[in-house]
């Protein structure tokens, strides 16, 4: 199991340096870093352009500048952005913004995935099973944009009616300058949150939930599942203790896969809600030609992504003993 | 749909005959017809593998409804758009009106029929859509069959390769991208979707081609002296073929979604021309004040990747009937 995990971890090494270089070769033609200084009337002086650039190293050929910005991106060092903030601090910051949105949305996602999939396969061509499925491929067909404002639209502004007063928040991810007690702050939290959140849960929901389906089918229908019968077994028995868990192996891997993904993949629902986490910190990076920021992002989302596929590697090998560790 | 009408031996229809079965010609000229001798000792017309499925996939209903709606979905934009009266650029003088006899679907507040709008914009996201599963399909499954067959350095080498697309989001490819090559061409933008989407295709193909390359077929093609070339194209691949559609049918959902995202952000189809997406972002703000205009483009989307969704469905029950527990 160590040398499996070991060896797994040795060969992420070369798809992450690689990864980088796709990621630097991208973002070099890209656009023009100083596009936004050239353009400006009265024109900027030479002196200013040409320190500029000796600043972000564009006098230099590109072998030269990837290699001072990967020696950096290890040590730590992410530069500076177009407003002179330290690239490592904001992404920090923008990270957990994100992360709060994604965990809950993810442990939201999961639980309903799960039961509404089992039941589904249970109960299969069942009334419950066709209208959990309807509800999955809807949410599957759904537009992740049309969904948010639909809830803003809905939930939070015909409740916040109903009740005259404000639950649920649809701009931001907090209120600013926000005092009070920590029970009072916590509740303007979760007002925020609520609703990305359940964007985010609903569209994941969809897919996994299909997924839980179609393996808890294959696990019923499978020979151990009729012997366990066979002998004699209460069907509840054998649903929970034999079918269940099997069955919950496969998607333990979606899941980790996926949600490696969310953290990039975030970008229409912040935008929507107007949070400020990672996925806007992209957009609004590419948009200001921000070489720093859309470097730094993409490489800390690539090592996400790829912990996250190691991640998924080796819990499918740990849950699974029939997975061969070679 | 029971088992084709029989007579006396002799009177088998061809073996092409559809599968609900009118006795066509076959009647009175069966004895003359050149049909082979092995299928006239068997009363039943065999089926190929393709008619199977298809008479599967027709015994779902919904998916079958489903289908028919997809077809009408795109036959109308892109047929409809000609024969609609206004055109998409068209500026009428009736500015932000709701739906009525004379605009289906409303105005925008410049004068845009939306109705045309739709029409366009379902038609470029369609487009894209189709494109984006074509290229993915074909180039996900070359890289998939190669991995697959080949084991090794190869598999190792492509699946890596393949890792590494998937570690840099579309949305900043395609962000990165849009100012180099300009952007908001229908056909790059499919490029660009399709140049992340193969990644799934790629792995299901390779799993199919890993199980598939050991079973005795292929030992016996190649027994026979079948080439490489030959046993991947000739026995892997049509029997791989089940897994390929059903995934190329999601690509088409998914592109369909992916492109809307994409123009929702400016980075995918732009002004003038226009896509659901785009509309749908245009709309957002007059969600409360005029629903049409975020309602009707937000719906069409939902319509194309749910009749999409459901006939991949269908497939993936017609080519698979293994998971039908009930009906068999």
């Amino acid at each position: 199991m160590v040398s499996f995990i070991i060896r797994r971890l040795l060969i992420s090494i070369p798809v992450l340096v690689l990864s980088s270089v796709l990621v630097f070769l991208l973002v070099a033609n890209s656009g023009d870093p100083l596009g936004d200084l050239k353009g400006r009337n009265p024109p900027v002086p030479k002196q200013v352009l040409d320190l500029r650039r000796h600043e972000l190293n564009l006098d230099k050929p590109l072998p030269a500048r990837y290699w001072i910005w990967i020696t950096g991106f290890v040590r730590g060092d992410m530069g500076t952005a177009v407003n002179g903030r330290e690239v490592r601090t904001l992404l920090g910051e923008r990270l957990v913004v994100t992360m709060r949105m994604i965990i809950l949305a993810t442990l939201l996602a999961l639980v309903l995935a799960i039961l509404t999939g089992v039941i589904s396969a249970v109960r299969q061509y069942h009334i419950t099973d066709y209208t959990f499925t309807f509800a999955g491929f809807l949410f599957l067909s759904m537009p992740v944009f049309w969904l948010a404002a639909l809830l803003k639209e809905y939930v939070a502004i015909k409740f916040n009616q109903a009740f005259g007063h404000r639950v649920f928040y649809t701009v931001g991810a907090e209120t600013p300058n926000l005092t009070g007690s920590l029970v009072y702050r916590l509740g303007d939290y979760a007002g925020h949150l609520v609703l990305p959140m359940l964007t985010l849960a609903l569209i994941s929901y969809a897919a996994w939930s299909r997924y839980q389906r179609s393996t808890m089918l294959d696990v019923l229908s499978s020979d151990y599942i009729r012997l366990a019968r066979a002998k004699g077994l209460s069907r509840s028995r054998v649903m929970v203790r034999h079918a269940l868990r099997n069955a919950l192996i496969p998607i333990a891997t979606v899941v980790a896969i996926d949600t490696g993904t969310l953290f990039g993949g975030a970008v229409l629902t912040e935008r929507v809600f107007s949070w400020q986490g990672m996925g806007s910190l992209l957009v609004q990076g590419i948009s200001q030609v921000d070489v720093n920021v859309v470097l730094a992002w993409l490489m800390v989302s690539a090592i996400i992504i790829i912990l996250f596929n190691l991640a998924a590697d080796i819990l499918y090998a740990f849950l699974d003993p029939r997975i061969r560790y070679g | 749909m029971a088992e084709t009408p029989q007579g006396a031996p002799g009177e088998i229809p061809p073996r092409e005959s559809s599968p609900g079965g009118s006795p066509v010609s076959g009647t009175a000229i069966a004895p003359a017809e050149p049909t082979s001798p092995v299928e006239r000792e068997f009363t039943v017309a065999a089926r190929t593998q393709t008619q199977m499925v298809i008479r599967r996939f027709l015994a779902h209903r919904l998916a079958v409804a489903s289908l028919v709606v997809f077809v009408i979905i795109v036959a109308g934009s892109l047929g409809g758009a000609r024969l609609w009266k206004y055109n998409y650029a068209d500026i009428t003088k009736e500015f932000s009106t709701s739906p009525s006899l004379a605009h289906p679907m409303g105005t925008d507040d410049i004068g845009h029929d939306t109705l045309a709008q739709v029409l366009r914009g379902a038609q470029k996201s369609v487009q894209v859509a189709l494109l984006v599963a074509l290229l993915s399909t074909t180039f996900g499954s070359v890289v998939g069959a190669v991995a697959g067959y080949y084991r090794g350095v190869t598999d190792s080498i492509l699946m890596r390769f393949t890792d590494l697309v998937l570690t840099i989001p579309l949305l900043a490819i395609a962000g990165l991208l849009a100012g180099t090559l300009g952007g908001g061409d229908w056909f790059l933008v499919a490029v660009v979707i399709a140049s992340v989407s193969w990644t799934s295709i790629a792995r299901v193909v390779r799993g199919t081609f890993l199980s598939l390359r050991e079973k005795e077929f292929v030992d016996a093609a190649r027994a026979l002296g079948a080439s490489d070339r030959r046993i991947i194209f000739r026995h892997l691949l049509p029997n791989a073929a089940g897994s390929i559609i059903v995934n190329a049918t999601v690509t088409v959902a998914v592109a369909i979604l992916v492109e809307t995202a994409l123009s929702f952000l400016g980075l995918g189809i732009r002004p003038p021309d226009t896509s659901l997406g785009l509309l749908v972002s245009a709309g957002q703000q007059a969600a409360q004040t005029r629903p049409w205009l975020f309602y009707f483009p937000g719906l069409v989307i939902i319509m194309i990747a749910l009749t999409i969704n459901f006939i991949g469905d269908g497939l993936r029950d017609a080519f698979d009937p293994t998971q039908t527990r009930v009906r068999a």
